[in-house]
């Protein structure tokens, strides 16, 4: 008790304020109107007046309801790519034995080391060139490489967890080896892969440089209240980040279980 | 109903040799164990029986047909895994049923194979529930029964009785023979436990440093094994070895004097079973000084030396025993096993050790 357990709360307070504060600053400015906006200091409770007149303003906004087409467009391949690349090669990294396997788990993050920044440019003529420039595909394209890793390494963690005999008792009992995964592996690993496909829709929904550079006209939604929003008022621009930010949270919060076997942890 | 030839297999992992041209013939509805210690080689060969290894070399022949190229599945055989391997997403009654839906057969026959299965191992109370649900050991009757239902020709355990406690293991193994005996399925099992080995098999093949150091009937292997390993090995405690000189033909321990098969040694090794050790008059036995005497119930089990050499001596419980008291033995004579003290293999027992000690009487 005493010492170890007052750090501890007060670790666990510290980071909820980090995380929790710029939410619900953003959700009072969303609702709070015009006042909320530029009161300061901010009131701690939500205002009484709570009005969605703001949210309904900026859901009004032309385009909006487009590009949000587009970002689920974009967020739905990607994900879908995700799961036909990544689980296949998580599969192989759990199971075979390779040479370079380690070499290759870690150049799997290594595609995270170089930013998007400096490849937006040839990734822009690359994507003209290919006629994949301005379209939602494109967009997911770029998002999956931004979303495999996580991917390839969460459904290598998943299949590493499910004992190779189970496998072997499918092929004894009269499994092929595809049937066999289809019958006893990927059933117990779906929940993981679940979470792994919701990720990779989150990471998509989200990315908004890449989403940016790859697009004119077909932009996603994030991408696409980059550009407009910052000629909106302050308030509308709130309510702009926190519908932004909902799908986001709540698709976290379903899958936060599943993300800790990422780093090896058994969730049972 | 199938015999299996395992022909002149060789397995290596990189540079470790994990079997070395092993031969083996099963017959049809035999219980063959394979027993060794860990590391021996013994799942490596029953994973290439079942298709779930590949040799480096050799063959595999199941109902006299080659099964080396053929995926487990096709090679007509079950399996009963170490850890189980219940498929933990299926009730007990799917996984039961499991090897026949694969196989596409009727649901009806399914439902009756199922039935039949979970009775012969008294789980029919719990065909609805997950394996999340059941013990160790009822998980091991799951694995057992998935095994049986599909009425393989070729029965495979890999140590199914290991993960049980004491008592329980002892009630499995009764039941496992008696399942076996009425299915009369050939059957390979893998243990590193001798009693197990001796309870279950009709025959032994004992396995060391991937070698097979015997094939035989468990009292065979466990009367005349035909190496020191097998003798240290099968059997607790294990066998007695003494290395003697040999001179003008005899050996002489105290006043045991015994004559070993012919052949020009120095030295021989005389092998005998704790058990099999009597006492004698100090003029025909050798002097043996406990140290500690354990009643085991059955028994008791002495250990001492003679002569500055360790030995272990079983005796009836009613023998009167005091700790650092010299007593003197002599071996069954018929019970004798005689080894080659460099290469430790068997060179001769019983008949010749007999002949030995009448002519010691005069």
């Amino acid at each position: 008790m005493t010492l170890r357990r007052a750090v501890f709360i007060t670790g666990i307070v510290v980071l909820c304020t980090w995380t929790l504060v710029p939410i619900y600053l953003i959700a009072l400015a969303a609702v709070g109107g015009r006042t909320v906006v530029n009161s300061w200091p901010k009131p701690f409770l939500p205002p009484t007046d709570v009005s969605f007149a703001t949210i309904r303003e900026f859901f009004n906004i032309s385009g909006v309801w487009t590009s949000a087409f587009y970002s689920v467009e974009a967020a739905v391949l990607c994900m879908a790519f995700s799961i036909l690349l990544g689980v296949p090669a998580g599969y192989a990294l759990a199971r075979f034995v390779f040479p370079g396997a380690t070499t290759y788990r870690l150049l799997i993050l290594l595609t995270r080391a170089f930013p998007v920044a400096i490849l937006a440019l040839p990734l822009t003529v690359g994507f003209i060139r290919l006629g994949l420039y301005d379209t939602p595909f494109g967009v997911s394209l770029m998002h999956t490489t931004l979303a495999l890793p996580f991917a390839v390494l969460v459904s290598a963690s998943l299949f590493q967890a499910i004992p190779r005999e189970l496998e072997e008792a499918a092929w004894v009992f009269g499994c092929s080896p595809l049937r066999a995964f289809l019958r006893v592996v990927l059933p117990l690993a779906l929940p993981g892969i679940a979470a792994v496909a919701i990720f990779a829709f989150v990471i998509s929904w989200n990315e908004v440089f890449a989403a940016s550079v790859l697009t004119v006209r077909h932009k996603t939604l994030t991408a696409y209240l980059l550009s407009v929003l910052s000629e909106s008022p302050l308030h509308v621009q709130f309510a702009g980040g926190f519908v932004l930010i909902i799908p986001a949270v709540l698709f976290i919060f379903f899958v936060r279980k599943r993300l800790f076997s990422m780093w090896g942890i058994a969730t049972r | 109903m199938a015999d299996i030839v395992i022909d002149n297999i060789t397995k290596s992992f990189g540079s470790f040799l994990a079997l070395e041209r092993v031969d083996l013939d099963i017959a049809d509805g035999e219980f063959l164990a394979l027993l060794g210690p860990s590391g021996c080689g013994k799942t490596t060969l029953l994973r290439i029986i079942a298709g779930l290894e590949t040799p480096s070399s050799g063959r595999v022949k199941i109902g006299g047909r080659d099964v080396s190229a053929l995926p487990p599945r096709k090679r007509g055989l079950a399996m009963v895994f170490q850890n189980y391997a219940v498929f933990p997403h299926m009730s007990v009654r799917q996984n039961i049923g499991f090897g026949l839906r694969m196989a596409g057969a009727e649901a009806a026959w399914i439902e009756r194979q199922v039935a039949r299965a979970a009775a012969l191992l008294h789980i029919e109370a719990n065909l609805d529930r997950y394996p999340a649900q059941l013990s160790g050991g009822q998980r091991q009757r799951v694995a057992v029964a998935r095994a049986l239902a599909v009425e393989p020709s070729v029965l495979l355990m890999d140590e199914p009785l290991s993960n049980l406690d004491a008592l329980l293991r002892l009630e499995m193994r009764a039941e496992l023979k008696s399942v076996l005996r009425e299915a009369g399925t050939t059957t390979v099992y893998v243990t590193h436990d001798q009693t197990e080995a001796m309870g279950l098999a009709d025959r032994i093949a004992v396995l060391h440093a991937g070698r097979i150091q015997q094939i035989g009937a468990p009292a065979e292997v466990y009367a005349y094994p035909a190496t020191t390993f097998v003798g240290g090995f099968v059997g607790s405690p294990p066998m007695n070895f003494l290395t003697l000189s040999v001179e003008n033909g005899r050996v002489r321990l105290g006043g045991l004097v015994l004559a070993p098969p012919a052949g020009t040694r120095v030295q021989i090794v005389l092998g005998v079973r704790p058990e099999d050790l009597q006492t004698a008059g100090a003029a025909e036995g050798f002097p043996f000084t406990v140290r500690v005497a354990e009643p085991l119930g059955p028994h008791i089990m002495l250990t001492g030396e003679t002569l500055g050499r360790p030995l272990r001596v079983v005796v009836p419980p009613e023998t009167p025993v005091q700790v650092g008291v010299t007593m003197h033995l002599r071996p069954r004579g018929d019970r004798i096993v005689w080894m080659d003290p460099d290469r430790g293999v068997a060179i001769g027992h019983g008949e010749a050790a007999k002949l030995g000690t009448e002519a010691a009487g005069d």
